[in-house]
């Protein structure tokens, strides 16, 4: 048996060593957890394929594929940033991970970022995935017909990350407040919620537009499919949306923010 | 400057209208262990976390390696090794990626591996903390809690629930830090561990410190019976004359001879039993057990309260 002498010598390590540790090891929890890959992975791809290729949904594209691609982006960016750090972290609280963690040099929002990081990386691998699929379901890329704005493919990974953060973000302050059980349930009842009040993967009547604009799932929906639709390419009304609803997004995110920070407590 | 490692001050904590902790003194010198002995929610736990900068104190001021815990916590949590009385730890984890994860916190720290060997967790390395033993669990957090190489240690009860052996491995490893020059700071309920690694015991109850010392200053206190155990029923009225002393059965097979127990009344006991056929069973002369001292600073509590949960049960009823 070894024996190494402890020789008190304590010192932090810097900052970016302390938040890559903390993401890498987020990061292989959120692969492990089987229920954590179904939410994350399972739903918007299955939604993707299933819908993609069985014409069940009354969807009045050209290609079902042109709505059901940005939707399902947007169901991944919900799922992953949402309801699987919601549910992860409200655990962690309850089995007392985030006061531990409290107890050595990781601060606070060094695990905050650790988290963001670790939602970053699964993103980007769900946006791929989903993109490369839904391409190859379509058999091509969208293009812009004569006479039609362009098509603002930059809208893409500028609403991903606005989403990504913002999903977090409120996915953080229900984790923050409720009880862990509480989570389990809320986030999938919100979830489900933000789904059904989204143009999503329905299109729902031109009345409830506003609704559709005033909910974060819904405003990034808008901006996701102004970027891969090309429905909304030549539709003016359509096409003059997404900076309202990139402001919305952006705004769910600082007020799930400000909320979070509030109500956030570390301890079981 | 100063040698002290930790300076509390007139420490105040409330839980809403309950007071915690209630005026608080306790110094641990660089290097010294302590062991904080108290009933079930005397308060040990938030003393602790007090100082390891959980807990805003309501009075009174904490100081830890010269830092305020919960003002200056970010520099000190680098400097201190904390073990939670339970869990902290993601249940899918594998044992050598969380102690890998924590070191990498620390610009300097211990080797996981050979720590991991050392808490003798090497053939867990495939074992999900949930699926370890609760002994493994303890020493895993153990682990976590001395990666840092940390030079003030907390741990919350270190022991409980562990198997004397696994509480023997424990001590161990306590004794080491103690060789190192680490400061140590221990709750426990459990006597013989504070007597065993202790150089200073505080009990304390109901949010004060009803004594402070090192273990013999504790046990040798003005009051020095002779206790002995043997077959239940004896007459102690008969074997109180002989002995020059009043004699009372405490318990049933438990006496306590109230006088100076100087060698001739041993041999004046030994002899009374001899001449009535009757087994000795433990006898204990000189020196309280800290057991003895523990019971009396905190009896009027347990007593109490054991009122209260008989009376809350019979309202129930």
């Amino acid at each position: 048996m070894t024996s190494t002498p402890i020789r008190p010598a304590p010192r932090p390590a810097a900052t970016s060593q302390r938040v890559l540790a903390q993401a890498l090891l987020e990061l292989r929890l959120l692969v492990r957890s089987g229920e954590s890959l179904v939410v994350t992975f399972g739903i918007p791809l299955g939604m993707l394929v299933f819908f993609g290729t069985v014409d069940l949904l009354p969807l009045d594209a050209a290609d079902p594929l042109d709505v059901l691609l940005p939707g399902s982006i947007a169901v991944a960016v919900m799922a992953t940033g949402f309801v699987a750090q919601a549910i992860s972290t409200g655990f962690e609280r309850k089995y007392g991970v985030l006061k531990r963690l409290g107890a050595t040099p990781l601060t606070r929002p060094d695990y905050l970022v650790a988290k963001g990081l670790a939602v970053a990386v699964v993103v980007a691998v769900q946006v791929v995935v989903l993109v490369a699929v839904g391409t190859l379901l379509r058999g091509g890329v969208p293009q812009a017909g004569p006479g039609e704005v362009s098509g603002a493919l930059w809208l893409v990974p500028v609403g991903v990350v606005v989403g990504a953060v913002t999903f977090t973000a409120l996915g953080l302050a229900l984790a923050g407040a409720v009880r862990a059980e509480l989570v389990l349930a809320g986030s999938n009842g919100v979830f489900l919620l933000l789904l059904m009040g989204s143009d999503l993967i329905f299109d729902l009547p031109e009345v409830l537009d506003p609704v559709v604009l005033a909910t974060p799932s819904g405003a990034l929906g808008i901006v996701l499919r102004r970027g891969l639709d090309p429905a909304t390419w030549s539709d003016p009304v359509l096409a003059g949306r997404p900076g309202i609803a990139l402001a919305v997004l952006a705004a769910w995110g600082v007020g799930a923010v400000l909320v979070a920070a509030r109500t956030f407590r570390w301890e079981p | 400057m100063t040698d002290a490692a930790i300076r509390v001050r007139g420490l105040v904590k409330r839980y809403g209208p309950v007071t915690a902790i209630d005026g608080l003194d306790l110094e641990v010198a660089r290097g010294e262990t302590l062991a904080i002995l108290g009933p079930n929610g005397a308060g040990k736990s938030t003393t602790v976390e007090c100082c390891e900068g959980y807990r805003r104190p309501d009075g009174g001021t904490v100081e830890v390696l010269g830092l305020d815990p919960y003002r200056d916590g970010d520099a000190l949590r680098a400097r201190i090794g904390v073990m939670l009385q339970e869990g902290g730890i993601y249940p899918t984890v594998f044992p050598p990626e969380v102690l890998a994860t924590v070191a990498r916190f620390y610009a300097d720290p211990l080797d996981p591996d050979d720590l991991l060997e050392r808490v003798g967790l090497a053939d867990s390395a495939r074992t999900r903390y949930r699926d370890l033993s609760g002994g493994q669990k303890q020493r895993l957090s153990l682990a976590l809690a001395l990666v840092g190489r940390p030079e003030v240690v907390f741990l919350d009860e270190p022991t409980a629930g562990l198997d004397p052996q696994a509480r023997r491995r424990t001590w161990q490893h306590v004794r080491e830090l103690q060789g190192e020059g680490v400061t140590v700071v221990l709750t426990t309920h459990l006597l013989d561990e504070a007597e065993e690694l202790a150089d200073r015991v505080m009990i304390i109850d109901r949010g004060r410190a009803v004594a402070v010392g090192t273990p013999a200053e504790l046990t040798t206190g003005e009051q020095v019976d002779l206790t002995f155990s043997a077959d239940a029923g004896l007459d102690v009225t008969v074997l109180g004359a002989a002995l020059g002393a009043t004699v009372v059965e405490e318990r049933p097979g438990h006496y306590r001879v109230h006088g100076a127990p100087t060698p001739a009344m041993i041999a004046d006991l030994a002899a009374w039993l001899a001449s009535r056929n009757v087994f000795l069973g433990a006898l204990r002369a000189g020196k309280r057990s800290l057991e003895d001292v523990f019971l009396t600073l905190t009896s009027e509590t347990s007593v109490a309260a054991e009122a209260a949960a008989a009376g809350g049960r019979r309202r129930r009823r």
